[in-house]
């Protein structure tokens, strides 16, 4: 994004100057003005196409059943709050929003934790066979797709009693160890040695090191890790369908999927139920949107 | 552990201000934490991730129901695969599928990318606007883009011929609606990905083109595209695999109907595996597909990285 001109002092000073814009974004001064009218005309009409379905889900939540007829983008007349008192009963909507938090948090919890262990240990250590050949056997495992998976895990979850929310976290946080090693990898290979070194000079334990040194230095990379491990785990639906074996345990996900065959009278209630399901990491997600693309953005170019 | 291999002296690696009055950090030894952090969670990973693959291919080569006694049947799976109508035909589904979706995702994400990245107003606010779909769980959208299919498409657009009946129940042209779900979805990642990569173009190659006498059609041909085809042939891998294993779009949309006309690979292994009592079955259906994915995923790298320019 930063903008590097070779002389500073060249023809025309006034117009090549480097300015801060109010959005912190290094312009060149000249260029600032002369907006794209016709690109940020083409640019809207395509952000409505991605906003048009979140409309029609929050008006056809607020609606009677009977307001139901016709294209379906009307306005509704009044705000039917019912909705979402039968969608909040009907799908236990308490318990699967706690069951999914319960998933989500522990996922990313446990992934940042053992994930950011697992990268250091080896990145530390990579000139030697053994992390090496650690290394390249979880790199390999990305290229390995969910269905080949999916029937045996589904036996063996059962066999050692984790068909329940603690399998899950744990599914997790072991099959997003490849790519995340990856991403860490990657990273703490950019770390100065010399800061552990100069620790160990003074004592400090590998695990004093990983723990106060490593760790909080991690931070970029941890808040990437745990973006893409938190929409994983709060939006996965083919996980929980086949693991969880017990109804109490339903996600938000699986819960909407479950009760859909109820809901074929009252649609009103169900997209009620949608916007329940979609609302907590939507607002997190409006609230926290700058850090959460640059977030990506990181793990992506890694 | 620490067998000889392990422990050879490395002396570059020494780390400099340490004498060996430690006998434990003495030079080029790993200290015995790496191993603590590394081999519990490899074996966690082992457990279950890398023995359910083997399990799935062994199981692959038997007559499994998914309980019950079972017998080696040798590649009578894979063969009988091959005659199979079902599968057949979902594999040409997922296909035609997911070869539509990844063009339609990358070729709309691209041009929407550069359009973001060009001097616009309110660029951060829509760019917010575009990734939204990142964070809403395709289930959830997928049961709203189905009402829109089901109930409302056919009013708005009462003169369509395909549009004027519920386009989900048409067995020809239901796939069109799971593409768009999956696009409208997809793109969201796809144009973060691309402005990542627009943004690692240096400024200076466009103002000494456009010195030159360069078109902003010719700037993108000559300098944007092969700036990031290295994004583009990840993006273009991502997409192909991600939409070859789609799954809850279908469930969501159609759930594999009319009929079986969209029934993807993974909802095929996932009806069969679990509900018909195909477990071996299905296990060397998977075994098939993880096969054909890996070497479609290779094929793509290979013939897209020799098209990307040297910089």
């Amino acid at each position: 994004m930063a903008i590097t001109i070779d002389s500073p002092a060249t023809v025309e000073p006034a117009s090549l100057r480097i300015e801060r814009d109010p959005r912190g974004v290094r312009r060149i001064n000249g260029n600032r003005t002369r907006i794209n009218w016709w690109a940020t005309a083409l640019i809207a009409v395509c952000a409505i196409t991605v906003l048009v379905p979140l409309y029609f889900a929050v008006i056809t939540a607020l609606k009677t059943p009977d307001q139901l007829g016709g294209t379906g983008f009307e306005l509704p007349t009044g705000f039917h709050w019912q909705n979402f008192v039968d969608a909040w009963t009907l799908t236990r909507f308490p318990q699967a929003l706690l069951n999914t938090a319960l998933i989500t948090v522990g996922a990313v919890v446990l992934t940042l934790l053992t994930n950011s262990l697992v990268a250091y240990a080896i990145a530390r250590n990579l000139h030697k066979p053994f992390f090496k050949g650690v290394y390249f056997y979880l790199l390999s495992a990305i290229f390995i797709p969910f269905p080949i998976i999916m029937l045996p895990v589904v036996k063996e979850t059962a066999l050692f009693g984790l068909d329940n929310q603690v399998g899950l976290i744990l599914l997790y946080a072991v099959f997003g160890l490849s790519l995340n090693v990856f991403i860490y990898v990657a990273f703490i290979k950019s770390i100065p040695i010399e800061l552990e070194e100069a620790a160990y000079t003074d004592g400090a334990t590998t695990w004093r090191v990983y723990w106060q040194i490593i760790f909080p230095l991690l931070t970029p990379m941890n808040a990437t890790v745990g973006i893409l491990t938190c929409v994983w785990a709060w939006n996965d639906f083919i996980l929980p369908l086949v693991v969880l074996s017990d109804p109490a345990a339903r996600t938000l996900q699986l819960s909407q999927f479950v009760f859909q065959g109820q809901f074929n009278t009252n649609y009103s209630a169900a997209f009620a139920s949608y916007l329940m399901a979609m609302a907590p990491l939507l607002i997190v997600y409006i609230f926290a949107q700058r850090w959460v693309i640059s977030g990506v953005m990181r793990g992506s170019i890694k | 552990m620490a067998t000889p291999v392990l422990t050879r002296p490395r002396p570059e690696r020494t780390p400099r201000g340490s004498r060996p009055s430690t006998v434990r950090r003495r030079v080029g030894a790993t200290p015995r934490p790496f191993y603590w952090m590394v081999v519990p969670a490899v074996a966690v990973f082992a457990l279950l991730h890398t023995v359910p693959v083997l399990i799935g291919v062994f199981f692959s080569f038997t007559n499994y129901a998914g309980f019950g006694s079972w017998d080696f049947v040798g590649f009578g799976n894979f063969l009988a695969l091959f005659q199979d109508d079902r599968v057949l035909k979902a594999y040409g589904f997922t296909f035609g599928f997911a070869i539509v979706a990844t063009i339609l995702t990358n070729v709309i994400s691209l041009a929407i990318a550069v359009g973001l990245n060009a001097k616009i107003a309110f660029q951060s606010a829509f760019r917010g606007i575009f990734f939204i779909p990142y964070v809403l769980a395709i289930l959830v959208v997928g049961y709203v883009f189905q009402y829109f299919f089901a109930n409302s498409l056919p009013r708005i657009l009462s003169n369509v011929p395909v549009f004027r009946d519920n386009i989900l129940t048409n067995p020809d042209w239901a796939w069109t609606a799971i593409v768009a779900l999956a696009v409208w979805q997809a793109c969201a990642f796809a144009i973060i990905l691309y402005l990542a990569g627009l943004q690692t173009i240096p400024q200076e190659l466009y103002e000494a083109s456009a010195i030159d006498g360069a078109t902003p059609r010719r700037q993108f041909r000559s300098i944007t595209f092969p700036m990031i085809s290295a994004f583009f042939t990840i993006n273009m891998v991502l997409s192909l695999k991600g939409f070859l294993q789609t799954f809850d779009h279908i469930v969501a949309l159609t759930a594999g109907g009319p009929g079986t006309s969209t029934e993807s690979i993974t909802l095929l292994i996932f009806r069969g595996g679990f509900q018909g009592g195909e477990f071996a079955y299905q296990s060397a259906n998977a075994v098939l597909f993880v096969v054909v994915i890996m070497l479609v995923s290779f094929l793509q790298f290979r013939i897209l990285q020799r098209k990307e320019a040297d910089f």
